[in-house]
């Protein structure tokens, strides 16, 4: 048997179609294609739909449990003249705006801290990344009792310690409030930040401080001369993510202040779930998920030219 | 089985009804003749998760009695009210899902013509019971024909320290609100201020704002929909409760709905708006310094305005059945079945008054009474108004509310962030967007 079967094999003719195939295959595209389908029918499935249907719904009147009817640009138009919609853009960018370049400064302060010899290095940095591996809700619900205005733990420290007479209205202001809810955000994205630094400053060869010290550069000039180009491909990518997860922030609002008080804290991630779920307007809803659409692709359009750009990358100015 | 007859059922029920109404004799003729449920029927009912377990052990007692007694199985799902808004649109629109929805508010309102029309059990009931409050009514009927039951409302009341209103000169809480603002100003002199929510807090700031515009006849809308919250009256409304807000306690602005409890049973304010929780807590807590709170406090319903009557808001309960059932004999005499006197005594006993009643007949219940501090959560239907007052309920009604128009208005005004005159004006612009569409 085993020496008929390679006579048994030759006697069969490979059909027309397989033949094709094969050849099909032999191809480096066609096969780069068909190795990526299964991937590109995921992202199209669960990334392109959802998205495309939210651009859908944002054009429609849908209610939820109502289909709805094309309106066009109508929820735009209408949100055009929503100052409360207006109000959460300016929160939103500042929210944003604010609490990523405190995150990047800290942040970054933190992972050079860290990058030092230590004692107990490890444990220092698990206990740096506490902050981000909390539960965002609980963090949240934190926060909400540190900001009591009648239970807080920050006035009644400070009470105590005879440097304020009265609680902090931490949240009973609306300038009060955006401080407040920054600072939380602040507090929960500095791991985030400083732990991906970290890892970027210990892909830095100490032979190139050595080489800088030789040529005489101080602390300042070995940073910004060194440090900082070197570490520019991965801030732009961590910066990228900084932003995004900020803009799109929904949890620590909706727990501390519901997008109180009078919508001084209301961003547009907590608008456009106020519309659509809790007052069931699913078009408007979307419409506002939508418009900050061009906030995020400008973000992530930011980052893409900055990785595609090796000059930049290694810190020269183009 | 227990060998218990649908008609014997009815019989003992009549038969209670009879016997606990006033006047029972003239209502003896009401009489439940709809027809029997259909054979095999099985009915699936979401309804609200408990905040009380007795409330929800209760409630699925008196379901399984229904069932056997009829038959009839039912399931019983729970979710919060939150999930429940959503889903009970949902099932509407697909034709789809549960039987019957235990849910909240203007819900029915969004989608009427999908829901089973139960206006037969409601007149039944009405007739039964003494008559449907008339906000009850407003919350059951469409277009003239009844899309929903009322089951009650989690009321809220005036939560207050009964030494602290005496330190502030009254023997009794005030029933108007000119004696309520010189009360909230001898409660801050006293040295326990009055605490109402203004933050985004669905229940708490909701319920005392409306009730405020209310009272000085300010309406989000007329009876016609017609936007009419920028008028002289919503913005009387709005000076008062910028008098009101001076005596407030510091933080109210950042409030939201548990704010005022902890505030409470801290001892930190003396008057807040609250369901009856606050008071339950205190009262079966062992901690003596929560005891004696409550033992030192007291409810009262809310004052009234220059209206002249009253014009307090109130989550209401309502429950609704789709059209789309396959056993609408069933669902309906299930409803009829959960709404008559035995079954509601044994629930509201077991929930210990959480729930106010919809209906007068439901009043005799001891529970309102053995302990009077509970005595005025009883009556909060009698004294309410719908969300969409004095327009109608529907999906603008709810997105005002859930938008917190109203609140945001009232916390502009209060902080001194806009006049009065510009809150209202701009208040009523955001109004519009929901009324116009």
């Amino acid at each position: 048997m085993a020496a008929n079967a390679p006579a048994y094999r030759a006697a069969r003719p490979i059909p027309a179609r397989r033949r094709l195939a094969f050849r099909l295959l032999d191809d480096r595209n066609v096969l780069g294609l068909v190795l990526i389908l299964p991937a590109a029918s995921f992202l199209l499935v669960f990334l392109a739909y959802p998205l495309g249907l939210g651009f859908w719904l944002g054009m429609t009147d849908a209610k939820i449990g109502e289909p709805g009817r094309f309106i066009g640009f109508g929820n735009f138009l209408s949100l055009a003249h929503d100052e409360v919609f207006w109000l959460s853009v300016f929160n939103t960018l500042l929210y944003t705006v604010v609490a990523s370049a405190l995150k990047f400064a800290l942040g970054l302060y933190l992972a050079l801290l860290l990058n030092r010899r230590l004692p107990l290095k490890s444990l220092v940095r698990a206990v740096v990344l506490l902050p981000f591996v909390t539960p965002t809700v609980l963090s949240a619900i934190a926060f909400w009792w540190i900001y009591d205005p009648q239970f807080s733990i920050i006035s009644w420290s400070l009470i105590k310690l005879g440097v304020i007479h009265q609680y902090i209205d931490f949240l009973g202001s609306p300038w009060n409030a955006r401080w407040s809810v920054i600072a939380a955000n602040v507090w929960r994205g500095i791991p985030f930040v400083a732990i991906t630094l970290l890892a970027g400053l210990q892909t830095i060869s100490p032979s190139l401080y050595e080489a800088a010290t030789l040529d005489g550069a101080g602390p300042w000039q070995r940073f910004r001369f060194v440090t900082l180009p070197m570490l520019s491909p991965i801030i732009a990518v961590v910066m990228t993510f900084s932003v995004l997860l900020t803009f799109t922030d929904f949890q620590l609002i909706y727990a501390i202040t519901r997008g109180g008080p009078i919508n001084a804290t209301q961003l547009m991630a907590t608008l456009s779930y106020q519309r659509a779920i809790t007052e069931g307007r699913l078009g408007e809803g979307a419409a506002i998920a939508d418009a900050m659409v061009p906030f995020l692709l400008a973000a992530i359009l930011f980052s893409y030219f900055g990785l595609q750009r090796r000059r930049w990358q290694q810190g020269s100015r183009d | 089985m227990l060998g218990i007859t649908r008609r014997r059922v009815l019989q003992s029920g009549g038969a209670a009804g009879l016997l606990l109404l006033p006047g029972g004799a003239a209502r003896a003729a009401t009489a439940w003749n709809g027809p029997a449920p259909e054979a095999g029927a099985s009915i699936r009912v979401l309804r609200w998760k408990q905040f009380i377990q007795a409330e929800f052990d209760a409630f699925v007692a008196n379901t399984k009695k229904f069932s056997e007694q009829t038959g009839v199985k039912v399931r019983v799902d729970a979710e919060s009210w939150d999930d429940i808004r959503p889903k009970s649109a949902v099932a509407a629109n697909v034709g789809a899902g549960p039987d019957i929805i235990f849910g909240t508010l203007d819900d029915p309102f969004k989608f009427p013509e999908k829901l089973l029309d139960v206006t037969d059990v409601a007149e039944y009931l009405g007739d039964k019971y003494g008559g449907w409050y008339p906000v009850a009514r407003k919350y059951g009927v469409h277009d003239k024909r009844w899309i929903a039951l009322p089951h009650g409302a989690t009321g809220g009341c005036m939560n207050y320290r009964i030494s602290t209103m005496h330190a502030a000169g009254f023997d009794e809480f005030p029933k108007d609100t000119a004696g309520f603002l010189k009360l909230c100003q001898g409660l801050k002199k006293a040295g326990k201020p009055p605490g109402f929510a203004l933050g985004h807090a669905t229940g708490d700031a909701n319920g005392w704002c409306q009730w405020c515009l209310w009272a000085f006849g300010g309406k989000t809308v007329d009876d016609n929909n017609n936007v009419a919250i920028d008028s002289p009256e919503t913005v009387a409304a709005l000076e008062y409760a910028k008098q009101l807000y001076q005596t407030y306690i510091d933080g109210v602005l950042s409030w939201l709905d548990p704010s005022n409890n902890k505030a409470f049973l801290a001892d930190q304010i003396s008057l807040t708006l609250n369901g009856i929780s606050i008071y339950t807590v205190a009262k079966n807590s062992p901690d003596p310094a929560l005891k004696a709170i409550a033992g030192d406090m007291d409810h009262a319903n809310m004052p009234i305005g220059p209206v002249g009557r009253p014009t307090e808001q109130q989550n209401i309960l309502s429950t609704y059945a789709y059209a789309y059932t396959k056993y609408p004999n069933a669902v309906r005499e299930y409803l009829r079945f959960m709404w008559e006197k035995p079954q509601v005594d044994y629930w509201e006993t077991q929930s210990n008054g959480y729930i106010a009643p919809p209906l007068p007949a439901w009043n005799d219940n001891p529970v309102w009474t053995v302990d009077p501090k509970v005595t005025p959560f009883r009556d909060v239907l009698k004294l309410a108004l719908d969300d969409g007052y004095s327009g109608s309920l529907g999906y603008a009604s709810a997105a005002v509310m859930g938008d917190f128009v109203v609140v945001d208005m009232f916390a502009e005004a209060c902080t001194g962030n806009k006049s009065p005159k510009d809150a209202a004006h701009d208040a009523a612009e955001r109004v519009k967007r929901y009324y116009s569409v």
